[in-house]
C-alpha cells in the first residue's frame, strides 16, 4: 500500500514540465502541494556533509537549507549523519540549544517546525528532505506516511539522477525497487563495493544498471550476487 | 536444563542486552532466537510496522530465502496481519485447517515445511509495534504457559525499545523506528563486505559479526560500521 503512494507520487512528479524544473524541484513542489506545510527543500549529502541544497519552494526554504549549508549545523544534517529522522514540531522550544546558531537565525526567518528526513539506503547518504511550516505542530499519522513516502520516492529520484542509465531513458518502473527492503539487495550491494572495489554507492548502481540493461528485476541479480552465481569485477585489470 | 532454567537464563540475557549498550536489531536477534528455543519452534522472524504502514522483517532465525519469503508475502493476509491488526496473540494456528483464512500465505507456508504458525505482538501500552511471527514443523501444541512466556518474551523487548528511547531523550517514537529500519539495512550492506572479504556465506558473515559484537562488547551496529570503513580487521573477527 506504501509502494503505491510512492508510485503515485513518482507518477504525479514525472508527469509534469520537465523543462523548465528538475526533477527535485517538482517533487519538493509536490510534497509542498500534498501535505499541510509552508514549503520544502532537499539538499544534496554525502559522507563529507551538506553540498547544498538542489532544490527548495519559494519563500525560506532556500534560506534553511542555504543557512545549514554555511553554518554546518541543523536539522538536515543531524538527520543524515544518525539516519534517522529528525522532527521539530517546536523549534522555538527546542532549536536554540540544539543548534545555537542555526537555531535563532531559522526562528528570524519565520520558520517555526522541520521535519528532516534522511534520504538513504543503509550506508548510501543521498539527501535530506527538509519540511518545513510556519506555525508549530506535529504531522500527525498521515501526515507522517505520506513525508515518508515522499521521502522514499525522493530517493528514486536521486539514485535515478546518479546512475547511467541515460538521461533519454526515463524511469524504468523497476527503480522503485531501490526503495525496496528486501536484505538480498543490501547484501549484494555489499558484496559488489568488495568485487568491483568501488563504495557502496557505486556499487548500488552497478546493480540497478546490470538489472536494467538484463531486464531483469534488481531482487533477481542481487539474490545471483549472493548465490555467487554473478560477480561484478573490478575494472581495469585490477583483482578481483 | 529445565524450562525454569532456560526461562531465567533468557530473561538474565534480555535484561543485560538492556542494561549494556545495545542495537535494537541486536536485541530482537536474540528474541527471535529465544522464542525458537522456548516456545520448540522452527523458525521466527521479528517484523516492525513503520509509519508508511507497511510490515518489515527486522530479524529472523534464518537467512533461507523461501523462509524470509513468508514473512514477505504477508503484506495484506496471513498471522503476522492478523495479530498486528487485532494486538492478539495468534497461536498453534494449523495450517491445513487455515486456507480459507489466507488463501496466498497457507500454501507458501506448507511449501517451506511447516504446519503451524504463531504471531505474538509487540506492544507498546496501547500500540502495536510490531509482531513475532513462529513457524514449527510438527503441529505445535502451546499451552496457556507458553503463550504467557512467548508474551513476556515480547513484552521485554518492547521495553527494549522504549528504554531506548527514553536514553534518546526527546526523540519520538517515529525517529526511533525509522533508525532501527535503516540501521537494519546498514547491517546487511556490512554482512555482504564481510561475506566477500572473508569468503564466507552471508548467514555465517552475520553469525560472525553478532559473535564479535559480544566478545568485544560492542554494538552490532559499531561493528557493521568498522567492517564497512575497513577500521575493524577482518582476520580478527575469524574464529581462531
Amino acid at each position: 500500500m506504501s509502494q503505491s503512494r510512492v508510485n503515485k507520487i513518482l507518477a504525479t512528479v514525472m508527469s509534469q514540465d520537465a523543462s523548465t524544473s528538475t526533477l527535485p524541484e517538482l517533487l519538493c513542489q509536490a510534497c509542498a502541494d500534498a501535505l499541510p506545510v509552508s514549503g520544502v527543500g532537499m539538499g544534496l549529502m554525502t559522507d563529507s556533509g551538506h553540498e547544498g541544497a538542489i532544490a527548495a519552494t519559494d519563500g525560506p526554504a532556500r534560506l534553511m537549507e542555504d543557512l545549514q549549508f554555511t553554518l554546518g549545523e541543523g536539522p538536515c544534517l543531524d538527520a543524515s549523519r544518525e539516519g534517522r529522522p529528525v522532527l521539530q514540531p517546536d523549534l522555538a522550544r527546542t532549536a536554540p540549544r540544539r543548534w545555537p546558531v542555526f537555531g535563532p537565525a531559522v526562528l528570524e526567518a519565520g520558520i517555526a517546525a522541520i521535519f528532516a528526513f534522511p534520504l538513504q539506503v543503509g550506508w548510501i547518504r543521498l539527501g535530506v528532505l527538509d519540511i518545513y511550516r510556519d506555525t508549530a505542530g506535529n504531522l500527525d499519522d498521515d501526515e507522517l506516511a505520506q513525508a515518508l513516502a515522499f521521502a522514499d520516492a525522493a530517493v528514486v529520484i536521486l539514485v535515478h539522477l546518479q546512475s547511467q542509465v541515460g538521461a533519454g531513458q526515463g524511469m524504468h518502473p523497476q527503480l522503485t525497487d531501490t526503495a525496496g527492503n528486501r536484505p538480498e539487495i543490501h547484501q549484494a550491494t555489499g558484496m559488489v563495493s568488495v568485487q568491483a572495489l568501488v563504495g557502496l554507492t557505486e556499487a548500488f548502481l552497478l546493480l540497478r544498471a546490470h538489472s536494467f540493461s538484463a531486464e531483469r528485476s534488481i531482487l533477481d541479480v542481487a539474490r545471483d550476487v549472493v548465490a555467487r552465481r554473478l560477480r561484478f569485477p573490478a575494472e581495469g585489470g585490477r583483482h578481483g | 536444563m529445565s524450562m525454569e532454567q532456560r526461562l531465567v537464563r533468557t530473561f538474565v540475557e534480555l535484561a543485560d542486552t538492556l542494561v549494556r549498550e545495545f542495537d535494537f536489531v541486536d536485541l530482537l536477534h536474540t528474541l527471535a532466537e529465544r522464542s525458537v528455543e522456548l516456545l520448540d519452534a522452527d523458525a521466527a522472524g521479528i517484523i516492525l510496522a513503520d509509519q508508511r504502514g507497511q510490515l518489515q522483517v527486522v530479524a529472523s532465525t534464518t537467512q533461507e530465502a523461501h523462509i524470509l519469503e513468508l514473512f514477505a508475502v504477508q503484506v495484506s493476509e496471513g498471522p503476522c496481519v492478523d495479530c498486528y491488526n487485532s494486538g492478539e496473540i495468534v497461536a498453534n494456528v494449523r495450517l491445513d485447517e487455515a486456507a480459507d483464512r489466507w488463501p496466498n500465505f497457507t500454501p507458501a507456508a506448507a511449501e517451506a515445511g511447516f504446519r503451524s504458525t504463531h504471531a505474538v505482538p509487540l506492544r507498546l501500552r496501547d500500540q502495536v509495534l510490531g509482531v513475532v511471527n513462529l513457524f514449527c514443523s510438527r503441529q505445535a501444541t502451546l499451552s496457556e504457559r507458553d503463550i504467557a512466556v512467548g508474551q513476556a518474551l515480547a513484552d521485554v523487548a518492547s521495553i527494549g525499545l522504549l528504554q531506548e528511547r527514553a536514553m534518546l531523550q526527546g526523540e519520538l517514537l517515529a525517529e526511533q523506528l525509522q533508525t532501527a529500519l535503516n540501521s537494519r539495512i546498514r547491517i546487511e550492506q556490512a554482512k555482504g563486505v564481510f561475506a566477500e572479504r572473508a569468503g564466507v556465506e552471508i548467514d555465517q558473515a552475520f553469525t560472525m559479526m553478532r559473535q564479535f559484537s559480544r566478545q568485544t562488547s560492542r554494538r552490532l551496529s559499531d561493528v557493521a560500521t568498522g567492517v564497512i570503513e575497513g577500521t575493524i580487521d577482518i582476520n580478527e573477527m575469524q574464529p581462531h
